[in-house]
């Protein structure tokens, strides 16, 4: 099936394209876009990107595989990245993510059955100074407990059942977006 | 100046818990945008000489000298980029997320003037792919900068023409390489971030194959405050060679990690005891990492050192970085390597830690991020990793301590870019200050 960007998708790579002075240079940007309209990078949407480029479709393929941020494969939904490099690793980073494995009952890399979460360990995440600490979405979740933990999984899942309600049959449910994290003092 | 005296300093977070102050209007009413203007009323060239003045030095890692840099831009570049390095990944730094949510306005000012200085109209900041929030805040600040006639519209300018500048913002997606920066600038061309080799330097063909000058977003958001009170000021408040304050981020064992302003000439000692209360749990500290984890670590008795550049570099109080006992490491034309303050990131740990694993797992991150371009990165790294984590799960063989040295030595310089020696520095500090730690795993083998 031929994949299309949205008619907003379209609107925002003009504006794109307006920015750099090759249109090489929007691939990134695009992709980034593309992941967000189909919720992953699958042949279709590689080629679309190509296309809409006039880049050759291994080129894209490359940067696709170069960079952990863009998914060929289909995942959950909520993709946890948990961090185990040095500064949490030294504050319990470990317990973290082997605490959501037996609570997800998958292990990093995988996703759960019902495509609620994807569980990934990944490295430094540039918040040391509140390890151990997660991301999921747009959003950092620090200084972390497994108590903690408990609750995040919790609401995550309830908002994202609450979505796949409203949501039409046969379409997964969007990612669960957050708001600005409490300000942090100095 | 002591570091005592420039204690409470504050430039690059001069306005952190304003309320509302990542917003233009805060920024400005606490003098935002005042220094761009003292700017434009000077010559570019007398800019470059005020930051050359001032000592400032890049925080991304290198400390290379901000005003040297940007006089290295050829006067017959017609166009001139300037990138600002905000893909921080190195482990253990985790000061601009703080500075972009915190203070967006800060680094677009400091963006304006040093293009002006450099003669730059098209900038671009590109920011790590993971830092969604922050990208949100930075581009809302953009916007707000656009609409209020700052970006992308003529001010009049010294000598009667006209300056305008655009600034674009590029999100990176994933890739820890990416931060080096001729990485980077593929990577904002659309390719792999592989690092291209030098020369050429980015200052005459960069991004675009133009004259380009990456800096770093700490850097950058000191330049406001050199404009408005003097290179001369700024280069008070540091020691030696490198001027005004350091961002300093502490994790690991500490009581009080953080992310700290702080005067340049302050020691680990004062960083770690002083500012971040000590080691927590009664625990003795075993020694810590002074710069990100690419950077050879300090033992317990090294730490009346300040966190300065050279103070790194070339204490004698910091031993020499070794390949095995008595055989020092050469970093070219016999210089040693002690270790360097790098991108401000100290990771503390305690003596209760297992530093072969601790090792094992910077080895590891290092294997994982090679971007497969240097033979001896690509398969060294990965060496290092797997032969640490052997060892580091009592699975060692005789004469693995060795090895490590070994394969450390034979990356180091051989490479394209600098990640050949972010695995094979550490790696080799490690054995030189620890060397029993990784001796006792071997002998619990046998």
């Amino acid at each position: 099936m031929a994949l299309e960007f949205s008619a907003q998708a379209k609107q925002r790579i003009e504006r794109l394209l307006t920015q750099y002075p090759t249109k090489q240079a929007a691939l990134l940007p695009v992709l980034h876009l593309a992941q967000d309209e189909f919720g992953y990078l699958p042949d279709e949407a590689l080629h679309l990107v190509a296309d809409t480029l006039q880049l050759p479709a291994a080129h894209v393929f490359g940067v696709i595989t170069f960079y952990t941020m863009f998914h060929r494969e289909k995942s959950g939904r909520n993709e946890l990245m948990v961090c185990t490099n040095v500064s949490c690793m030294l504050r319990g980073g470990y317990e973290i993510l082997h605490h959501i494995e037996a609570r997800l009952g998958i292990k990093a890399g995988e996703s759960t059955a019902d495509g609620c979460f994807h569980l990934v360990e990944e490295e430094c995440l540039a918040a040391c100074a509140n390890a151990p600490m997660m991301i999921c979405g747009d959003r950092y979740h620090l200084d972390l407990t497994p108590q903690k933990v408990d609750t995040i999984l919790d609401d995550l899942r309830k908002r994202w059942q609450e979505r796949a309600r409203q949501a039409p049959v046969g379409e997964a449910p969007a990612a669960t977006k957050m708001g600005l994290g409490p300000e942090r003092k100095f | 100046m002591g570091w005592e005296e420039a204690k409470g300093v504050k430039i690059v977070t001069k306005n952190f818990g304003v309320p509302d102050g990542h917003k233009l209007v805060t920024y400005r009413a606490r003098g935002g945008w005042e220094a761009f203007k003292k700017a434009t009323a000077l010559a570019p060239a007398a800019i470059v000489d005020e930051v050359k003045k001032s000592n400032l030095r890049g925080r991304g890692g290198a400390g290379f000298p901000t005003g040297m840099k940007w006089s290295f831009v050829p006067k017959e570049a017609r166009t001139v980029y300037l990138v600002v390095n905000a893909d921080e990944s190195e482990p253990g730094t985790c000061k601009d997320r703080e500075l972009l949510a915190y203070d967006p306005h800060l680094l677009i000012e400091g963006m304006a003037i040093a293009s002006y200085a450099i003669r730059c109209q098209h900038a671009y900041i590109y920011i790590r792919g993971e830092m969604m929030r922050e990208a949100k805040i930075v581009q809302a600040a953009i916007d707000e900068a656009y609409a209020a006639g700052l970006l992308g519209a003529d001010h009049p300018v010294a000598g009667g023409g006209t300056f305008r500048v655009d600034i674009t913002l590029h999100r990176g997606a994933g890739a820890y390489i990416c931060g080096e920066e001729t990485a980077l600038l593929n990577s904002l061309e659309g390719k792999r971030g592989w690092p291209r080799l030098k020369p050429p330097f980015p200052a005459v063909k960069g991004l675009f194959q133009q004259a380009t000058v990456v800096n770093n977003v700490e850097t950058l958001m000191n330049v406001p405050d050199i404009v408005t009170k003097g290179g001369e000021w700024f280069a008070g408040l540091g020691i030696g060679k490198s001027g005004g304050t350091r961002i300093v981020c502490v994790s690991g064992h500490v009581k009080k990690p953080g992310v700290f302003e702080l005067p340049i000439g302050i020691s680990f000692k004062d960083l770690v005891f002083d500012v971040c209360g000590g080691i927590p749990n009664g625990r003795k500290i075993k020694g810590l990492i002074p710069g990100g984890t690419s950077m050879p670590p300090l033992d317990a008795s090294e730490l009346d050192v300040p966190i300065e550049f050279d103070a790194l570099m070339t204490d004698p109080r910091i031993k020499d970085v070794e390949i095995k006992p008595g055989l020092p490491f050469d970093m070219g034309n016999g210089r040693r390597l002690k270790s360097m303050a790098g991108s401000g990131g100290v990771v503390v740990f305690d003596d209760a830690t297992d530093v072969v694993a601790l090792c094992a797992r910077i080895m590891r991150f290092y294997a994982h991020e090679s971007c497969g371009q240097c033979t001896p990165c690509r398969e060294g790294s990965g060496w290092l990793a797997r032969v640490c984590t052997r060892l580091a799960a009592g699975d060692g063989h005789s004469g693995d301590v060795d090895l490590l040295g070994t394969v450390a030595n034979g990356i180091a310089g051989n490479t394209i870019c600098a990640l050949g020696e972010a695995a094979a520095w550490p790696m080799m500090g490690f054995l030189t200050k620890f060397r029993a730690d990784f001796e006792a795993k071997l002998r619990k083998v046998a």
